[in-house]
């Protein structure tokens, strides 16, 4: 099964449970999770399902494609469903079926995982799911986002996409894999879409981002996401509290910031995101 | 009598909570039940990673009746007081009431009978009290009910006597049915009894008890080491962690590439046991085994074949990571590592690694002068050499690996294999149960380490308060202990600190003090937890004074010894009491007189010749003891105190102290308060008790 394939077939599975198909968000997260679909529909009371592919930037996760098992930016396929259904377990095992992982042949185990992103202010309970002993996938009940507390709780599932193909492909690097299924001379691999992008994307992030002027930006984006707050939009403010939280991941990966200062940007980026929430919230109802 | 069975079928319950979760639901069960006056005669709890269960038997059908007396108005009250009370009683008429005389005049009682109810009613209220009352260490919320739990309730199966009882849970369906395995069972269980579903849980692939499931693992893991000429390296704490992952378990062995097998022992078993939960074998001649174990949780219908390739593909992904960094990091010597600690943070507040160093360097030339056979040139090397592991790829990746990493890479460079162990041990003691270095060089490091932690937070406020350690100074005093008492050394604390804080430099203030009392108190806790009395402790702690104490914890020891072996004596135990009655009566009077009488006795006013042995006794002991302290004979100074009672015991028989005659009864107090003062010289025997 190609890397395109196993997308398809997931997104087809979960379309079929009534999720809506997304597509990833334009701005640089570094999860699945922080795609508004999932930050902010998962709080308020109305019913929502989707699921989605988000391309996930951990700048400090580069090895200039010299790793066959990390990168800095990397695939993940991100479901939401609000509220959490009570065969949440049931239908990922399903959805791993629909990708012909048949439980049969295999062990599959949920092993304690707690999620939380601080940057967030988010947290809830769950596992990683083991699948021969391999992480394939997050499942989380979301319990808090933005500080606030989800009613209806929802369920978050999280796929690493190049994990998972992977291990359905029984390929050692990342970068051997099948992305298009095509045999010949049409035969596309992973290394040959993404490699120069991890290969220049660590330089960037290692060696070449201006510490400098990422500092100014994080502050700009930081103001005007404020500024956003108060006329109350969510939205655009949301975007420039994912730019803040991704301008803080690059300044982290260049070894610019210490523990203690880390700790301030880290609240820095949790207290837009609280704000951005609230304002989420306060739109919704003045909406209706 | 009638059996109650209860399984509440959740989503999978973290490994590590469980056998407790167990234990107190049983222990509430059991508490409720016998509350309610229908206990059970046996209760027995089950624990898989999706349920919790419960079976009790023997419980009464209905509770029993109960009565109870109850006071109504006064006799005379107006109709409607009268008439409230019949109402909350449950009475026709005043007649049906008795009118008795209290101290507070005439007062109408009432009998109230109360019905004993039925099991069967009072139990769903009971269970679902009981289950909001489990402490789980985390608990979360979730659609189904408004009842917190550790993840998701998927259903429960609650019978009392065969029949379901409707417990309160909101959406969470309750009734007669269960599931079984996950994979390896279909469909709903309906069930009957407790029996019934022992029995129908089996067949569906799960195996309830804990006890059966460690044991059937651990069984599995002997006969798969023993086929292949192996032996398990045993792992209790892995075992416990895996019997909470499964509910049928199928142990499996896979393969380690030999590639791999150059890799030190510990990194190979740091990436099997804590990313992977896997178990490692030894050959006979106890070097690691090309193989690991696991425990799947299904048995696989190609008998596992996949199951064993994934998860030797997921082992060979890590320890190529591992290799690659073992490779990487011996390219660079750890000398040429040293600089680099200078951008790593030990603390905002306390600069950097290099920082800490060159303060552990400092300490180190200190201590090595008090442990015996420690070289100070290789004691400095070693502290040097001591944290540079950390900017390795290797200790990145397997961060609980750090020291361990560094004496590989030590040895590597040709560095002494003192050095290379010191390195390695000078994090430890890690806890409690970790054994304490003995080497040399090892106990310079260690204790270089954690006294530099010790006085550069204390130094800065940031002090252990209740739960919050963040900087492990506990850890860290108790190491310091053990270190000095494990190995007999004759550290004077005290300096030490000293030493720190002037390595700390100026801007800094100086916390011996508050330090000496926290080692202080760590230090009485480590000595009760070896089993030494409390009481003793504190006498011999008040007689040398917290920074006495920790400045030479073996001549602590060695009082305390000394002390309890004569205490336990039968001149011990009469002195003791001579010395209550001695103190006893001079307090007494010193209060009532309001003067104390500390001043020597005037020996021209003695009348009695047991008055003059006392004095006698008494002043002749006091040099004595003294030198004998001084010197740490500590035995010889018991003996000596012990020679005390005769003259005391004749003292109390014939002389009175409490006479008409003024001056002689002052005398008298001054001669029984230097009981008192000889005495307190050894220990402060008034903290002695029983």
């Amino acid at each position: 099964m190609s890397f395109q394939s196993l997308i398809l077939d997931l997104q087809r599975f979960w379309a079929s449970q009534g999720c809506v198909i997304l597509q990833p968000y334009d701005v640089e997260v570094g999860a699945g999770t922080f795609h508004p679909a999932t930050a902010l529909r998962a709080l308020g009371p109305e019913p929502w399902r989707a699921v989605y592919v988000q391309p996930s930037r951990r700048p400090a996760d580069g090895r200039y494609g010299a790793n066959p098992n990390r990168v800095q930016q990397h695939y993940q396929l991100q479901v939401i469903l609000k509220p959490a259904p009570a065969d949440s377990q049931d239908l990922y095992l399903a959805s791993l079926a629909a990708i012909g992982i048949d439980a049969r042949l295999h062990d599959i185990r949920f092993v304690e995982d707690d999620w939380e992103s601080p940057t967030l202010g988010a947290w809830g309970l769950g596992w990683e799911v083991w699948l021969d002993g391999m992480e394939v996938s997050q499942f989380t009940y979301f319990q808090q986002v933005g500080g606030i507390e989800c009613d209806p709780v929802s369920t978050e599932l999280t796929y690493g996409l190049e994990r998972l193909a992977m291990y359905v492909q029984g390929v050692e690097s990342m970068f051997d894999l099948d992305y298009n299924g095509a045999s010949g001379p049409g035969r596309i691999t992973y290394g040959q879409v993404f490699k120069r992008a991890e290969r220049e994307f660590s330089a960037y992030n290692f060696e070449l981002a201006d510490t400098a002027r990422l500092v100014g930006h994080f502050a700009d984006a930081e103001q005007e996401c404020r500024r956003l707050v108060d006329h109350g939009v969510a939205l655009p403010a949301y975007d420039q509290c994912l730019k803040a939280s991704h301008l803080f991941n690059l300044l982290d990966a260049r070894g610019a910031i210490s523990v203690t200062e880390r700790a301030a940007y880290i609240l820095r980026v949790r207290a837009l995101a609280g704000a951005c929430c609230k304002a989420w919230l306060a739109g919704a109802r003045a909406a209706d | 009598m009638a059996e109650l069975l209860l399984e509440l079928l959740s989503e999978e319950i973290p490994a590590r909570m469980q056998r407790r979760a167990i234990e107190d639901l049983t222990g509430l069960l059991r508490a409720r039940l016998a509350a309610a006056e229908i206990p059970a005669q046996s209760l027995r709890g089950y624990v898989t990673p999706r349920r919790l269960a419960v079976v009790a038997e023997g419980i009464p059908e209905t509770q029993p009746d109960r009565t109870e007396e109850r006071r109504g108005p006064r006799v005379g009250a107006p109709q409607p007081a009268i008439d409230g009370f019949l109402r909350s009683a449950g009475l026709a008429s005043i007649g049906e009431c008795e009118a008795r005389d209290t101290e507070r005049g005439e007062f109408y009682f009432a009998v109230v009978r109360q019905a004993g109810r039925p099991a069967h009613e009072v139990l769903p209220e009971l269970i679902r009290a009981a289950m909001t009352e489990l402490p789980w260490p985390k608990s979360m919320r979730y659609p189904a009910s408004s009842l917190r739990w550790v993840r998701p309730l998927t259903s429960v199966l609650c019978l009392f006597d065969g029949e379901v009882l409707p417990l309160p849970l909101d959406r969470v369906p309750v009734g007669r049915t269960t599931r079984g395995h996950r994979f390896l069972s279909t469909g709903k269980i309906c069930v009957e009894s407790a029996a019934d579903y022992l029995e129908r849980l089996c067949e569906g692939h799960v195996v309830l008890d804990q006890s059966c499931r460690k044991e059937a693992i651990r069984r599995g893991l002997e006969e798969a080491v023993a086929a292949e000429g192996l032996s398990l390296r045993p792992d209790p704490a892995l075992l416990e962690e895996v019997t909470g992952l499964v509910e049928f378990p199928v142990v499996l062995a896979g393969s380690i590439d030999a590639d791999f097998m150059a890799l030190p022992p510990e990194v190979l078993a740091t990436a099997m046991r804590a990313h992977q939960k896997y178990f490692s074998c030894s050959r006979p001649d106890g070097s690691p085994a090309p193989r690991f174990l696991f425990v799947a949780n299904s048995v696989a219908v190609d008998g596992g074949k996949t199951i064993v390739a994934g998860n030797e593909r997921v082992l060979k992904a890590r320890l190529a990571d591992a290799r690659f960094f073992w490779d990487q990091d011996r390219r660079v010597p750890l000398e040429s590592r040293v600089e680099a600690l200078k951008d790593r943070v030990f603390h905002a507040r306390l600069g950097s690694m290099l920082g800490k160093i060159a303060r552990m360097e400092a300490l180190a030339d200190f201590v090595v002068l008090y442990v015996p056979g420690a070289d100070p040139t290789r004691s400095r090397r070693a502290v040097r050499l001591a944290k540079t592991d950390l900017s390795t790829g290797m200790v990145g990746e397997f961060p609980e690996l750090q020291g361990v990493v560094g004496r590989y890479y030590a040895l590597h460079d040709g560095e002494d294999p003192a050095i290379a162990q010191a390195i390695a041990d000078h994090y430890r003691p890690l806890g409690p149960n970790d054994a304490c270095p003995t080497a040399p060089e090892s106990l310079v490091a260690a204790l270089a380490d954690k006294l530099d932690s010790l006085v550069a937070f204390f130094a800065i406020g940031e002090k252990p308060t209740g739960s919050r350690d963040p900087f492990a100074l506990r850890r860290a005093a108790l190491g310091t202990i053990r270190l000095i008492i494990e190995n007999h050394l004759r550290l004077p604390l005290t300096r030490a600190f000293q030493c720190a804080v002037s390595a700390l430099g100026p801007g800094f203030p100086d916390p011996s003090e508050e330090l000496v009392t926290f080692i202080a108190d760590r230090l009485k806790i480590h000595l009760r937890e070896q089993g030494i009395p409390h009481d003793l402790i504190a006498a011999v702690f008040a007689q040398i004074g917290d920074a006495g104490a920790i400045d030479d914890v073996e001549r602590l020891f060695a009082r305390m010894m000394a002390l309890n072996a004569f205490l336990v004596s039968e001149d011990g135990v009469n002195l003791l009491t001579a010395y209550r009655r001695a103190s006893n009566i001079v307090a007494i009077e010193e209060q009532r007189d309001g003067r104390r009488y500390d001043d020597p006795a005037d020996s021209t006013l003695f009348e009695q010749p047991e008055e003059v042995a006392l004095y006698q006794c008494l002043n002749g002991m006091s040099t004595t003891l003294e030198s004998l302290l001084a010197h740490e004979h500590f035995d010889r100074a018991m003996v000596r105190l012990a020679t005390l009672r005769r003259p005391v015991d004749e003292f109390f028989d014939k002389v009175t102290v409490n006479t008409e005659e003024t001056r002689l009864r002052e005398n008298r107090l001054r001669l029984l308060s230097a009981i008192r003062a000889t005495m307190n010289r050894v220990a402060d025997f008034s903290q002695i008790e029983g």
